[in-house]
């Protein structure tokens, strides 16, 4: 799967409760879309940090990379090349 | 203009009058200063008077923590209505709810909010819908707000008011489900606000900060406070990017920091791992929830200026009691007396004071006191008792408290079954409603769990009808799109059988007794 299937799941599963994929646009803001709080965007980090084994830092805690499928994806991607 | 306010709006129109250049407001990208929040406020009290909003009128303002949330609370007063703001993540059937109780005559929304409000008020054809740009698809019926605005002068309207009318309803979880509304008049809100603004002793150099929802008592009143303090207020929408929040707080050195336990937990587990500091910060407030004492040196290393205030209160008078920051320390567990102007009395079943030391169930003596649920008489019989003086209420709070020889408070339990997660109040009715809309379920009870982060986690506890398919991912699901996200069970149970009472009822404290084991596990 990749990483873009991979946090689709799992935000779809865990926070919209369903598997269908039309319930989330790979833009829609996760804050805006009221899918998720501030207890949510933990369980996302700590999900991202064990799936992808990447260290998300406090400083990182930022709506440019955690706000949508799509910023996820770019951020999870940054922190594997920089790691590689 | 009167040197004391007998209207919440002319605690504005009085800070316009004396810096109207100062800034007022820190929102996402928008600074406003006091001119630019009038202006916002009285364009929009003339456009709403266009429309038919009269003195009295109820508006509901259905937006997102921000400016124009903020700015319109003032417009709404300065027409002459009644506000009523609800939290952004309000879903269809409780907005269609609330919209018909309060009969509300107008509606603020915001664009991205339009897919909640847009099925409801097509459903409601006497009421105005003015949405800010820009909306994909506009609704039926629904007005450009901003056009609105242009066409409107920027001077308040003409003020029939007095301070007995009606300022706003807060509506707030009840035991039974339905959400009430409390109302406040002017006079109420302007007493309490005076009196917080009294003992926590804001000045025009302060700037606040608050990530707490404007529906919500503890949240609003850092914007009263800010305003009626010619101070500035830095608001954010939520708590979600704790990073994004920090950098804010350290770029426009706040002074006064608001939050609730969660939020504090969520701090020391960041300051555990790397230090985090906000030296200019020199009040600290917590309310909504009890601060577990184990927080109290963690947020002292966190904020070392701060004197840290503990709060307790109720939307029905807004707040009761404080504990000062001298005394913080020598009375960890205590909430503290009553706030300035006010009495705080413990009663027994008898309502007669109870013997010192005992525990009894507080009631809340003084002008803040609410003037009742809206439409609901029987509601309010339950909760405002005749006071000392003919024609004088006292508030039920409903919790137990203590008192020691000094006069301080210690809270003991809540006299209802409400739940407290991350310091919202969940009524398990409204959660149990939901997951009774599922065919397949049998029976469900909704129950607080403690938890670290959250104070309480809601739980669920299901049982299946015989022969139906039921999993736990329908069972969530029907409640988060349904319910703000704080309500959807953060555990639930799938059951074939809950425990009963020996007289047969179904007993939240033998289920979380059964079952504490399961939900730690899954926790």
């Amino acid at each position: 799967m990749s990483i873009k299937q991979t946090i689709r799941r799992y935000v779809l599963e865990n926070f919209l409760f369903t598997d269908d994929e039309s319930a989330l646009k790979d833009d829609d803001s996760f804050l805006a879309g009221g899918i998720i709080d501030s207890t949510g965007v933990l369980e996302i980090m700590l999900f991202v940090e064990e799936t992808f084994d990447i260290k998300v830092e406090d400083e990182e805690m930022l709506p440019e990379n955690l706000d949508s499928i799509a910023n996820l994806v770019a951020f999870v991607q940054r922190k594997q090349a920089v790691a590689a | 203009m009167n040197a004391i306010p007998r209207l919440l709006q002319e605690v504005l129109l009085a800070a316009i009058a004396r810096h109207p250049e100062r800034t007022a407001l820190v929102a996402g990208d928008a600074r406003l200063s006091y001119r630019e929040v009038a202006d916002y406020a009285c364009r929009l009290a003339q456009a709403l008077r266009a429309r038919g909003v009269q003195r009295g009128d109820r508006v509901v303002i259905f937006m997102e923590n921000g400016w124009r949330c903020a700015a319109s609370i003032f417009g709404v007063l300065l027409a002459g209505g009644v506000f009523v703001a609800i939290n952004a993540q309000t879903k269809r059937d409780k907005l269609a709810f609330i919209l018909r109780d309060a009969g509300a005559r107008a509606l603020l929304a915001e664009p991205h909010l339009a897919r909640v409000f847009g099925p409801v008020t097509e459903q409601l054809s006497a009421l105005r819908v003015l949405c800010a740009p820009d909306a994909e698809a506009w609704p039926a019926g629904v007005e450009n707000l901003d056009e609105a605005l242009d066409e409107a002068p920027a001077t308040p309207p003409p003020q029939a008011a007095i301070t007995l009318d009606l300022a706003a309803l807060l509506y707030t979880s009840g035991t039974t489900g339905e959400p009430k509304g409390v109302m406040h008049s002017h006079q109420s809100l302007l007493f309490v606000l005076d009196s917080i603004n009294e003992y926590l002793g804001f000045s025009g150099e302060d700037r606040l900060f608050s990530a707490l929802p404007l529906n919500f008592g503890y949240g609003l009143f850092q914007w009263f406070s800010a305003v009626r303090a010619g101070a500035m207020l830095v608001l954010e929408r939520s708590f979600t990017y704790p990073a994004q929040v920090f950098n804010r707080m350290r770029d426009e050195a706040v002074t006064s920091f608001a939050s609730v336990p969660t939020v504090y937990a969520m701090m020391l587990a960041q300051d555990a791992k790397q230090p985090l500091r906000f030296p200019s910060v020199r009040l600290l407030t917590n309310a909504a929830a009890a601060l577990p004492v184990e927080f109290i040196p963690g947020l002292r290393r966190i904020f070392p200026n701060a004197g840290l205030y503990k709060m307790y209160g109720q939307t029905e008078c807004i707040r009761s009691a404080y504990l000062e920051p001298a005394r913080a320390e020598a009375k960890p567990e205590s909430v503290g007396h009553a706030i300035p102007g006010t009495e705080l009395l413990l009663l027994g079943e008898d309502r007669r004071p109870v013997a010192p030391g005992e525990v009894g169930t507080l009631y809340v003596r003084g002008p803040h006191v609410m003037r009742g649920y809206w439409n609901q008489p029987e509601k309010t019989a339950e909760v405002l008792a005749p006071g000392p003086v003919p024609g004088e209420f006292l508030l039920k709070s409903g919790d137990l408290f203590r008192q020691d020889a000094d006069g301080d408070f210690y809270f003991v339990s809540r006299g209802d079954e409400i739940i407290k997660s991350r310091g919202e109040k969940v009524s398990p009715a409204e959660v149990e409603n939901v997951i009774y809309s599922l065919p397949a379920v049998r029976e469900a009870v909704v129950a607080g769990f403690p938890d670290p982060l959250l104070g309480e986690a809601v739980c669920a506890f299901v049982t299946p009808r015989e022969g139906e398919k039921l999993n736990v991912q329908q069972i969530k699901r029907a409640c988060s799109e349904r319910l703000e996200n704080y309500m959807v069970p953060k555990h639930v149970l799938l059951v074939s059988e809950l425990p009963r009472t020996e007289n047969g009822k179904l007993s939240r404290k033998l289920i979380l007794e059964r079952y504490a084991a399961l939900i730690a596990e899954s926790a």
